[in-house]
């Protein structure tokens, strides 16, 4: 009788188990991690000392890859299964802010020995905040800027890189007109809408109007900005190609396909791989240029987010502040090639030696957010679009601009209403 | 009575699974494409907004929903009659009194059905490079000059036409192999007595024989075309220039992407009417050719 009064024991005890296993019952020293992309793995490498440092807490790391990250994180939010800490794209924090999902950072970052926020590079910690508050603590930065040949231009008779976009539409007339008609003076691929968002934030006015409640591409500045755009592949200094049609940036980098190409840090790495030994010093890398004088360029990068379900909040700031100390950060460097958002990373690593790596440091005191509204990933898509229905001849930059506009209206129309019935955004 | 209360509780398992899992879902994404179910509903159900057939109009005023649905009809178009064309040859193939290793054949042939995409799709990426793919490679041979397969519009949906045919004759070949053998032999054996040739015999016994089956053939595979997604997306990402963009990768963009939820079940249920409309117009014309 007895081993029947425990059979039932044990029935009831594994039918209640999966009601125990939910994720209220994590120690409050449990620490669960998504970190996206390559990223990850590197992340557990640089935590084995943190768990050294801290037994008493728990950190359990899952990798993500950056194509199904963002569906995965709106699945857990919706499935309230989301985890403690993970390595969001700063231009998603707009969104995971307008779901309530973030907690705010700004009371431990205060208090923080590690975390001083002086030290980041103010535009992109301006990308972390919205409405003032502070939602992410920056991990990595990433911004877009000019990598050219130096040799081409040199030919075509200039010694620097252009600072205006006179002085670059100068260059890039003299060097289509020495390759020829089978060759580009810059590259903007189809398929990406940095290249043309890079252009549009060095102007002074704004992409969205009335705290982001309609579109600005009306405005005379954005229209200059595409008629700039869509005039480099109207006199054919751009070619009207996507990156897929190239098939290999680097191997056509390298044969002098184009002279100019937008990019980010991560090409660093890959133009000093792929490029010919005897063009080893042939290419470097310049700050963008802009309308008058030297150009902002967009604020990318990933930061460092707290989910406002989190029940282990100190021990996820714990882990936040080790992975933003700076000796940490340039292993972080060294391993990823991921450039630091923070001053005195960069003056203390092997990248205050790398002269490719210069021209980031000065465009990262040039940066700017993308607009900070939910929308905003859409809205960047619908103006590629836009761009490639200029370039292919289909819309005119007045036309295009006037569509655009009311595209982007239609699509914040929900944004408005929330706005307008004094909702959370 | 009894015996007819008896046969309900019989087909309850079934009906109470079909319900929950089939009938109730429609019915909810019947009622959210009614709704502006978006990522601020998803935060708060007080942010959901009943708009009523907002969502309808309103993809029938957007470019990419028709291009799409272009590039979706484009694919049944081209996909259907080739895919049934190619299975029926290799059916006969395998069915052939000649043919030897047929065991072989069929267990090749039914191969592609049962792989996995995302594999197959890494080969045929391959398979269609422009400078170092085997297909171009064998166009060369024949004096054809190479063609960007994956990069010019033109090309990019016969190319996955190639890749979703390749993939999914096996099943079909299969069903009407299984038709093909339900033909009594002394049928040919008349028809030849009668001098029938070769076409003749298959214009006027086989084809008569597996009318019923290619009819339910062509149904089915039309169904599953029109839900063209899985091949662009490992292959294209809908490009270039949306050419390969179907009805369902919108829908999913919609969807997961965007999170507009609501004018996603909308997308869907047009798929639905369309491919509804479509099935109608082949029964009709599947029961009069049998009637005639």
């Amino acid at each position: 009788m007895v081993n029947r009064r425990q059979t039932m024991l044990a029935l009831a005890a594994f039918a209640a188990a999966p009601l125990s296993c939910s994720r209220r019952s994590h120690g409050a020293n449990t620490v669960r991690f998504w970190a996206v992309g390559r990223e990850g793995e590197y992340a557990v490498e640089l935590l084995q000392d943190f768990l050294r440092e801290r037994p008493d807490i728990e950190v359990d790391v899952q990798k993500l890859p950056w194509t199904a990250a963002h569906e995965k994180l709106l699945t857990a939010y919706a499935g309230d299964t989301l985890p403690d800490l993970c390595s969001l794209g700063n231009t998603w924090i707009p969104e995971f802010h307008a779901l309530n999902a973030l907690a705010p950072l700004d009371a431990f970052a205060s208090q923080s020995r590690d975390i001083t926020l002086d030290d980041y590079f103010p535009g992109i910690l301006d990308s972390n905040r919205v409405a003032g508050a502070l939602y992410g603590v920056p991990w990595y930065v990433d911004t877009r800027l000019l990598y050219y040949r130096r040799d081409i231009l040199q030919k075509a008779g200039f010694n620097a890189p252009p600072t205006t976009w006179a002085e670059w539409e100068q260059m890039l007339g003299a060097i289509k007109a020495m390759v020829g008609h089978d060759r580009y003076s810059v590259l903007l691929p189809l398929n990406e809408f940095e290249p043309l968002l890079v252009l549009s934030l060095q102007q002074p006015s704004d992409l969205l109007r009335d705290n982001g409640r309609y579109g600005n591409f009306r405005s005379a500045d954005f229209h200059r900005t595409l008629e700039f755009y869509a005039s480099m592949f109207r006199r054919d200094w751009a070619p009207k190609m996507t990156n897929t049609q190239i098939s290999n940036v680097w191997d056509e980098f390298g044969r002098g396909m184009f002279s100019f190409y937008i990019s980010g840090p991560w090409n660093i790495a890959e133009f000093k791989k792929r490029m010919p030994p005897e063009l080893r010093d042939a290419w470097m890398t310049a700050p963008m240029p802009g309308p008058d004088g030297p150009g902002a360029s967009s604020a990318g990068g990933a930061s460092l987010v707290i989910f406002a379900g989190s029940q282990s909040k100190p021990a996820t700031w714990a882990v936040m502040e080790y992975l933003s100390r700076s000796p940490v950060q340039q292993r972080f460097y060294e391993l990823s090639g991921n450039m630091p958002p923070r001053r005195s990373t960069w003056q203390s690593s092997t990248l205050a030696s790398s002269p490719y790596a210069k021209a980031f440091l000065t465009q990262l005191d040039r940066v700017r957010s993308p607009p900070k509204v939910p929308e905003w990933e859409r809205i960047a898509q619908e103006m590629r679009l836009t761009a490639e229905r200029v370039v292919q001849g289909v819309a005119t930059v007045d036309a295009a601009c006037t569509a655009l506009d009311r595209k982007t209206d239609e699509i914040l129309e929900k944004r408005r209403w929330m706005m307008d019935q004094d909702r959370h955004t | 009575m009894r015996t007819q209360r008896a046969a309900w509780w019989f087909v309850a398992p079934a009906l109470i699974v079909l319900g929950v899992f089939f009938f109730l879902p429609v019915l909810a994404a019947l009622v959210m494409s009614l709704t502006d179910f978006d990522l601020y509903a998803l935060d708060n159900f007080d942010n959901l907004r009943w708009i009523g057939f907002e969502n309808y109009a309103r993809l029938l005023r957007e470019p990419l929903f028709w291009k799409a649905l272009g590039n979706t009809l484009y694919f049944v178009a081209l996909g259907v009659p080739t895919s049934i064309g190619v299975s029926l040859g290799a059916a006969l193939l395998v069915n052939s009194k000649v043919a030897r290793f047929r065991g072989l054949f069929r267990t090749v042939y039914f191969a592609p059905v049962v792989t996995t995409l995302v594999a197959v799709a890494v080969v045929w990426r391959y398979i269609f490079h422009t400078r170092y793919g085997f297909l171009n490679y064998g166009l060369a041979q024949l004096g054809v000059d190479p063609i960007d397969w994956m990069g010019n519009p033109h090309w990019a949906m016969p190319a996955i036409v190639i890749l979703a045919v390749w993939k999914n004759f096996g099943y079909n070949m299969i069903i009407l192999l299984a038709a093909l053998q339900n033909i009594p032999d002394d049928l040919y054996e008349a028809a030849r007595i009668d001098g029938a040739s070769g076409w003749q015999q298959f214009r006027h016994v086989t084809l008569p024989g597996i009318a019923p089956v290619l009819l339910l053939v062509s149904i089915l595979t039309m169904t599953g075309y029109f839900q063209l997604f899985a091949e662009p997306y490992v292959m294209t990402e809908g490009g270039p220039l949306q050419a390969t963009y179907s009805v369902l990768y919108f829908m999913f963009e919609e969807g997961f992407k965007w999170w507009s939820l609501g004018r996603a079940s909308a997308v869907a249920f047009l798929l639905f009417i369309l491919m509804f409309l479509v099935t109608v117009v082949q029964l009709r014309l599947g029961r009069e050719r049998s009637d005639a």
